[in-house]
């Protein structure tokens, strides 16, 4: 069918495709890695996880203190894989902070990202726009970005939306390592915008510099670029869309509390090792 | 192809040994003589090696499937094939940033990604100590007259997008040229990769570009295990496979949407957006990452999926290719569309051949050139997929391409989760040999991945040399704007959707 006809008969037969949450569950696949709840007594208490870790992000491996370093986790599962009972990955998304501190996590407790102090949720919390700048991220993390926006995640319906022009954001998303060749334009994107102002450094690149972790050309993300302050950290390689969505929102004081919905797709068991 | 090279295939190791040493002007002559009989240039790169830099050559004859191999030692400059050879000019440009090799009447000697010198203190660009390397810093070609015009875009751009910073000369909407200027993704990959096989490769072959994480770490994969002569279980080739044309499938679809957007068509641009997720998720389903982060390893695969699982999944691949098929027949048969996609961004076959563009862009052209059936590897030795063309080289062409790849990509997926072999899909893959050297090459969904993999005397990783195809292709994006006007740059740029970091490393 040609035409206005043929787009709305499509339209119709494709049906509603924004998800359910934040009022319903938010639906994940059985493998999917999110939060790892640690046990310093389970297995081997972590010690070949930590060896094999890509980013040493497994931290105090055979002590007490067992934990990990979300900021650095690129969340392969390979510790899990190397030191079950010591590591689970679960499947929550809630996998963003206030401080680069609060993203080492150890024991079982939720990772929650507090909100923001009333003045600032006064300002932002309806209506948040924001400035993407890519300083050498590698695609996945500006992917999940762009997804966040698409009809099935529909980031625009809280009122939060990216930008063009730094003139009209409130707010800069950072991701990547920072290389030193876009040092400088991360820096004049930042002066660009108007105060007050947001940052949100978003995956394990901005967050630590990630894999690329004391490459010479880079600055190990955010905590290397310290004339620009961050008020939101969201792990992950990339983070999903749900949990960048998630993180923004509890800054805002959008979503509160920590009940945890969670729904299957019913087409893939969990994983066993392979 | 001359005698004097060694021959090899895609993914078979070779004693670095046998790869032949040439005199400068021999090796030269060989290159140039086999670009002008049709082979391509698939690396061209070189290292450290004493007081000099060892180059080697991997040229590929797709015709015959075959690769040839051979080195030489050169000083601190030798003479340019880039006049003869546009296709190797940025490979030129590189070898000079890096080790300071200078090629002697190059048509446009420039830094390629800004990034510092390989060996310390030969700074070809003449930068002391800490040098300044600012991408863009630099003068650029200029066209002068009377209201000619330059438009600077980037390196942070209007949407959600990686950096690059664009340079038009335009006379009013008439674009003249455009120069590309790269390097602000430089992470400094190829170093980080040298010393290993260690704990962080696989997760750094996988972050060489975060669209294109299977093709990477299949190409990774298929050479480690070639240095170490391991053959893995059927059943990790084939799943291989699938996350290989899932990956092409999600991007694809997305891209498609992306153009429809570019274009204002947003029906086809919406669902797009949406039905990409199915394929990702897809990958998510086997792996637990949307891109198929951590699923391919030497020795095979992951993570295995029971009988149930693979009809599901199979099930729910071939019912979002209907929803594609629909969704993009919406944009094929609007007039207002086609308007304004036929005829935009033409690139000439002469074109493509001359810059040796690789992958969907190059096929677009009517140029057939696909690793997955010239340099077949794994599962692609086996199990077919029809390659396509179209021949108009234009924005119409690379979107409808992609169209119907992605349509043979979802028949593979389909056809292969429903009858996957039986077996393992993992087995240990023991560390590579001392003295080797691999090029290994896949079909990622932009095209060629080459990596090429040298191992020293204790079998570490003596040089990783990685290729993204987007490294031949942005000189093809270049030449698709001239003449063009200014406002369908977005659109041409989708058309070819190159990756930034793929090229800066």
């Amino acid at each position: 069918m040609d035409g206005i006809p043929g787009i709305l008969k499509f339209r119709a037969a494709f049906g509603r495709q924004t998800i359910a949450y934040p009022e319903g569950p938010a639906r994940f696949p059985e493998r999917f890695r999110g939060l790892p709840v640690l046990d310093p007594k389970g297995g081997d208490g972590g010690r070949a996880g930590a060896a094999a870790c890509p980013t040493e992000a497994v931290r105090d491996p055979g002590t007490p203190g067992l934990a990990i370093d979300l900021g650095r986790c690129t969340f392969c599962g390979l510790c899990e894989e190397a030191s079950p009972g010591a590591i689970h990955f679960t499947r929550d998304y809630r996998i963003s902070g206030r401080t680069r501190d609060s993203l080492r996590v150890n024991g079982a407790a939720p990772l929650l990202a507090a909100a923001l102090d009333e003045k600032a949720r006064k300002l932002f919390g309806r209506s948040l726009r924001l400035r993407q700048v890519s300083a050498a991220g590698c695609n996945g993390c500006e992917a999940e970005l762009n997804a966040s926006g698409n009809i099935q995640f529909d980031m625009s319906r809280f009122g939060v939306a990216f930008v063009a022009s730094p003139r009209h954001a409130d707010g800069l998303v950072v991701t990547g390592p920072v290389s030193e060749n876009m040092r400088e334009a991360l820096l004049k994107t930042w002066e660009a915008l108007p105060a007050p102002r947001l940052v949100i450094a978003v995956g394990a690149c901005a967050c630590s510099g990630g894999i690329f972790r004391d490459s010479p050309v880079q600055s190990n993300g955010m905590p290397g670029v310290p004339e620009i302050p961050v008020d939101l950290w969201v792990a992950g390689c990339p983070p999903h869309p749900i949990t960048f969505i998630d993180g923004v929102l509890r800054l805002l004081g959008r979503i509160e509390g920590d009940s945890l919905r969670l729904a299957g797709t019913g087409i893939v068991e969990p994983a066993s090792p392979g | 192809m001359s005698t004097r090279v060694l021959q090899a295939w895609n993914g078979e190791a070779v004693d670095s040994g046998d790869v032949p040493v040439l005199p400068v002007d021999e090796f030269q002559q060989i290159v140039a003589d086999a670009v002008t009989a049709g082979a391509r240039i698939s690396s061209y790169a070189g290292r450290k090696d004493g007081e000099r830099t060892k180059v080697t050559a991997v040229l590929a004859d797709d015709a015959q499937g075959r690769l040839g191999v051979l080195s030489c030692r050169v000083g601190s400059s030798w003479p340019s094939l880039a006049s003869e050879c546009p296709s190797i000019q940025a490979f030129e440009r590189e070898i000079f940033e890096q080790f300071g090799v200078k090629p002697e009447g190059h048509p446009w000697l420039k830094p390629l990604r800004f990034e510092p010198p390989h060996v310390p203190g030969v700074d070809p660009w003449g930068r002391i100590a800490k040098p300044s390397t600012i991408p863009g810093d630099y003068p650029f070609f200029r066209v002068e007259g009377e209201e000619v015009h330059e438009v600077a875009v980037g390196p942070v751009h209007a949407g959600v997008i990686e950096p690059g910073h664009f340079r038009f000369q335009c006379h009013g909407e008439h674009v003249f040229t455009l120069e590309i200027v790269l390097g602000y993704q430089h992470r400094g990959v190829e170093p980080m990769l040298l010393g290993g096989p260690d704990r962080r490769t696989v997760a750094l072959v996988e972050s060489v570009a975060g669209d294109t994480v299977v093709g990477n770490a299949i190409s990774h994969a298929n050479a480690v295990e070639a240095l170490a002569d391991f053959q893995i279980p059927a059943r990790a080739s084939v799943l291989r496979g699938v996350a290989l044309e899932l990956e092409r499938l999600a991007n694809h679809v997305g891209d498609l949407g992306m153009l429809a957007g570019d274009v204002g068509f947003l029906p086809t641009a919406s669902y797009c957006g949406a039905l990409r997720a199915d394929f990702l998720n897809a990958l998510a389903e086997i792996c637990g990452n949307r891109f198929g982060r951590g699923l391919v390893v030497p020795g095979g695969v992951r993570f295995d999926l029971d009988a149930g699982a693979t009809a599901r999944l199979a099930e729910k691949v071939a019912k979002a290719w209907e929803q594609v098929d629909g969704a993009t027949r919406l944009l094929f048969e609007s007039p207002s569309v086609r308007n304004r996609f036929d005829a935009t961004g033409v690139v000439s076959r002469e074109t493509c051949v001359e810059l040796g563009l690789v992958g969907p862009a190059a096929r677009a052209c009517g140029v057939s050139r696909d690793v997955r059936r010239d340099h077949a590897t794994g599962v692609f030795r086996f199990l077919h997929i029809p390659t396509v063309t179209g021949e108009t080289g234009d924005v119409f062409a690379r979107a409808w391409v992609r169209r119907l790849e992605a349509e043979r990509s979802a028949e593979f997926v389909v056809r292969q989760l429903r009858s996957l072999p039986g077996g393992p899909v993992r087995a240990p893959c023991p560390l590579p040999r001392p003295g080797r050297l691999v090029v290994s090459l896949t079909e990622g969904w932009r095209g060629e991945l080459c990596h090429v993999v040298e191992t020293d005397a204790d079998g570490s990783f003596l040089r990783y040399k990685l290729v993204d195809p987007s490294f031949h292709n942005w000189m093809g994006l270049a030449m698709a704007l001239r003449g063009e006007q200014i406002s369908d740059f977005p659109l041409c740029n989708k058309s070819f959707n190159l990756s930034y970091c793929g090229h800066d490393l």
